[in-house]
């Protein structure tokens, strides 16, 4: 191989010792939410299976759904459907070649999070 | 001595050649999401908790009916592509294969129990 280089190499930074930039954090968030979605769906299917089933099992259900873990989780899900909507915006946005510098990537990433928290507070605020 | 270039060598060997009709299907999903997320939650989100008797009703009207069943057959595609590529980053071998395999069977699952239960309200 050609222009071989061992032993002189810069160290790969270690996640425990490193700051994270915004766009790492802002990164990284697209994949938790989008991947964390799943429980509030699975919940939400389970409330639609007991609707269709009977009076007593959707009773089930819904206490489920309303209880505080039940409205934690679907308060987490809106946040995580707003933030992962903003994130694949971006995404589409990076894709088409542009915002990829780090002012602008950086802007974006505030956005995501400031965004996503206010379009959380307005659906909260409407349902 | 080989009368090979570096740049011969290496074509060709760091692309699996495939996976642009991965990120073909993900950009699909995501358009089409930023549309169905916010009718997802206009068609869901009022009746969270409500009464056995709105909620049946409510998913009995054609509206909230389809806006949910969109939302779930989009967004559980968008989701098994995804996930895809979460367990290709953090596992290999024989445990890729099979979580792969396993979520994708569960993001059918899901998919399949939420139209079921939907057409089951809207009769």
């Amino acid at each position: 191989m050609a222009d071989v280089n061992r032993g002189n190499r810069p160290l790969s930074p270690h996640l425990q010792v490193y700051r994270m930039q915004m766009t790492a954090i802002s990164s990284i968030f697209i994949r938790i939410t989008g991947n964390a979605l799943l429980v509030g769906t699975l919940l939400i299917v389970w409330w639609l299976l007991a609707a269709a089933t009977s009076p007593e099992y959707f009773a089930l259900a819904d206490a489920v759904l309303t209880s505080w873990f039940g409205k934690l989780v679907m308060l987490g899900s809106i946040w995580a459907l707003w933030y992962h909507s903003l994130g694949g915006l971006r995404h589409l946005y990076f894709d088409s070649g542009r915002g990829l510098d780090v002012p602008t990537a950086e802007k974006l990433g505030w956005g995501m999070f400031i965004g996503s928290a206010v379009l959380t507070v307005l659906t909260v605020a409407a349902l | 001595m080989a009368y090979v270039t570096d740049r011969k060598r290496a074509a060709g060997l760091g692309s699996a050649k495939t996976g642009t009709e991965h990120l073909w299907h993900m950009q699909i999903t995501s358009v089409l999401l930023l549309v169905l997320v916010p009718l997802f939650l206009i068609a869901v989100g009022p009746v969270v908790g409500e009464s056995y008797e709105a909620v049946t009703a409510h998913f009995a009207r054609p509206f909230p009916a389809l806006a949910t069943a969109l939302g779930l057959i989009v967004a559980l595609n968008h989701f098994r592509y995804g996930v895809q590529v979460l367990i290709e980053d953090y596992t290999d071998g024989a445990t890729r294969k099979f979580l792969i395999i396993a979520m994708i069977g569960v993001s059918y699952g899901t998919m399949a129990t939420g139209l079921y239960a939907l057409a089951r309200l809207a009769i």
